[in-house]
């Protein structure tokens, strides 16, 4: 679920406040019932200053809005809540993301989305290195460009790129797929351009659906894995 | 006459022949087999007329033991100083991993999980379950991580400090592919470097991104390959561990290659001082708890890594020794099964298997096949594993008792000697019948 009505806002000032009492009240909020309802309340998290483990290991329906920039690993093992970050983050934000949204206005630093297994994380503007190294399941689109080795031994989900990527775009590559509208400048080991099917850019158009970002489904390019490090050695597979 | 090159023996001939026939490298499991000094290079000074001993079979020796205590809101206290170190469910059957948690709550200790995430079957038999965060974080989830008793942040370990782990395709059953997001059959190969932090300054944040997450109730322990000891174990106190895990040479693991088994870090008796020296000129002896690992496998090791300042040890290749491995038999409904049969399939005998990489364990340990699995009864197992631990605390406690300690944590450097030169360099202890600590400054 992407949007929803909300309760009433709830505001938190790190400035005055630390990020363990902030957690601590994400943590304790009742239940998951409220899922369905759509009525999930907001919590407006003021004067972020660039603090680290901001809305970490939230489980329930909550709709954060954090206004300004986020440090490492915001929203880290996110389940279920919305969390969305008008300003830049720092490394790995919603790192091991379960399921839930986390949508970041601004830019991104390094290893976004890491061995995220679910849900959406979306960046608006660039990302820089090994976005979505790792993921395990998640969608994550990229409304600018991301950086070297992205999608390094990334095993399942969608990385979705409207920009360029940097050089080692799917190094070492399972079964994640990864589009890129703008240049690659260079594969991984054992990433290789595909064709696009019909079902390709449906899938990417959904994405840019959901993530609210422009983009033409036909201008991407499919990448995937070759397979040829499936096996350690595949001339020899037999001889260990 | 025959004259056998010391350089190049039949075993380095062995290894060059292969290497040029197969164009591989040897990867195999269990740990390094070349002759290390051990804690069996040092012995006690128990008690005579200097010291007074405690009477054996009488008077109480505790060996409770609390592990966490640091930082965390609900620290480990365990009834012995043995624990059970992480074994991935892969590397390792679930009926194994079954049996591990029974035998473990049992004795009232910890297990440990893996390289591929949390099985149901371990959790519900452990009451005390320490769970991996390793660099692949394959299976890791933050309810499992909820349901934990204690966080493994894992950097390394002894078998291969500085690589990732490895799982042949073989072992990548439906269930284990499954639990890793990975294609059955594939070699899967860990990440050596976690996906969303590098450095100490990144580990630093990234353990109090674990601690906000779980509301800085669960311990925190730090797992590294024993080869920087000292800069290694500040490192971690530094970034917040609560217990610090070295993990020795001697250590094992289901599959790496031999290159890094037998060439790679240093044995555990010389991490261990290195490690408690550390502890000390951070001045947290005491409040951050020191784990030691590799190649334990007797109370006699247990004392000894004690009385060099660990707080505990962990045991993975002896407690699946105390299952069967290596054994000629397996048991089949109460009765022993001869397995060497299929120790000779692999082209190996019992006393001398260590492929576990190759998912055909004649004894069912290091397994996914279902028929081969099933030669191990969790609860046979659990009740050899429950045996094993068992003399290990009694070996513990006589050695304890005999150097007058009603505590086995009393135990101290001051009770041991060496045997060799090597020992006592790295242990710092004295060359039994002298006063001579080798690399002592002063002491030359």
């Amino acid at each position: 679920m992407d949007r929803v009505n909300t309760l009433p806002v709830v505001d938190w000032d790190l400035a005055a406040v630390s990020v363990r009492e902030l957690n601590q009240f994400l943590h304790d909020l009742p239940g998951s019932e409220r899922e369905a309802t759509g009525e999930w309340p907001t919590i407006r998290v003021h004067n972020p200053a660039g603090q680290h483990s901001i809305a970490v290991g939230l489980q329930v329906p909550v709709q954060v809005e954090v206004l300004g920039d986020g440090g490492y690993f915001l929203a880290g093992m996110n389940q279920h809540a919305l969390v969305t970050v008008h300003g830049n983050v720092g490394w790995s934000v919603a790192e091991n993301i379960m399921s839930g949204r986390v949508h970041v206005k601004g830019c991104a630093s390094e290893c976004a989305g890491a061995s995220g297994q679910g849900g959406l994380i979306v960046i608006e503007k660039d990302t820089s290195s090994r976005c979505g190294i790792s993921m395990k399941g998640c969608d994550i689109v990229v409304g600018g460009s991301v950086g070297h080795m992205s999608a390094f031994m990334a095993q399942a989900g969608t990385l979705v790129v409207c920009g360029d990527a940097a050089a080692g775009l799917g190094d070492s590559l399972y079964e994640a797929t990864i589009y890129v509208q703008g240049l690659i400048h260079g594969l991984g080991a054992d990433a290789r351009e595909e064709p696009m099917t019909s079902a390709d850019c449906e899938r990417v158009a959904t994405l840019l659906s959901r993530a609210g970002l422009p983009g033409d489904p036909k201008q991407f390019k499919r990448i995937a894995s070759a397979r040829s490090l499936y096996h350690w050695h595949a001339d020899a597979a037999n001889e260990y | 006459m025959l004259e056998e090159s010391y350089s190049f023996n039949r075993t380095v001939m062995d290894y060059i022949h292969h290497a040029a026939e197969h164009g591989l490298y040897e990867i195999r499991g269990l740990g390094a087999k070349r002759a290390l000094p051990t804690f069996d290079d040092l012995v006690f000074l128990t008690a005579s007329a200097s010291r007074y001993p405690l009477e054996g079979y009488r008077e109480k020796c505790q060996t409770k033991t609390l592990l966490g205590t640091r930082y965390a809101k609900k620290p480990i206290e365990l009834e012995i100083p043995i624990t059970i170190a992480g074994m991935s469910f892969g590397a390792l059957s679930a009926n194994v991993k079954e049996a591990l948690g029974q035998a473990a709550t049992a004795m009232g200790t910890s297990t440990t999980t893996g390289d591929g995430g949390m099985t149901p079957e371990e959790r519900h038999s452990s009451k005390t379950l320490v769970y991996q965060c390793l660099p692949s974080r394959y299976g890791f989830n933050p309810d499992d991580l909820r349901k934990a008793n204690a966080i493994e942040l894992v950097i390394g370990q002894g078998a291969k400090p500085g690589g990732g782990g490895m799982l042949l395709g073989q072992k990548i059953s439906p269930r284990v592919a499954a639990m890793r997001t990975l294609p059955a059959g594939i070699d899967q190969r860990s990440a050596c470097r976690h996906p969303d932090w590098t450095g100490p300054d990144d580990l630093a944040i990234k353990l109090r991104e674990l601690r906000e997450i779980t509301d800085w109730q669960l311990p925190i322990y730090i797992k590294m390959g024993a080869t920087r000891v000292r800069e290694d174990v500040k490192l971690a106190v530094k970034a917040g561990a609560d217990v610090v895990v070295i993990d020795g040479m001697q250590g094992g693991t289901a599959a790496t290659q031999q290159t890094f088994i037998e060439h790679a870090g240093i044995p555990t008796l010389a991490a261990l001082p290195l490690a408690v020296e550390a502890l000390d000129e951070m001045n947290v002896l005491g409040e951050v708890q020191l784990i030691i690992s590799g190649g334990i496998r007797s109370g006699a090791d247990v004392a000894k890594a004690l009385a060099l300042g660990a707080n505990a040890v962990a045991i993975g290749q002896g407690v699946l020794m105390a299952l069967g491995c290596n054994s000629a038999t397996y048991v089949q409904h109460g009765s022993r099964v001869d397995a060497t049969d299929d120790y000779a399939r692999l082209e190996t005998a019992p006393g001398y298997c260590h492929h576990c990489h190759t998912g055909r364990c004649p004894v069912g340990i290091t397994t996914q096949l279902p028929e081969l699995e099933a030669r191990l009864d969790p609860a046979w197992g659990a009740q050899r594993l429950k045996n094993y631990l068992q003399v290990l605390t009694m070996e513990l406690t006589t050695l304890a008792r005999a150097c007058g300690k009603s505590n086995v944590h009393h135990l101290e450097r001051e009770d041991l000697v060496a045997l060799t030169i090597e020992a006592a360099a790295m242990a710092k202890v004295p060359l039994a019948g002298t006063n001579w600590i080798p690399g002592l400054a002063g002491n030359e």
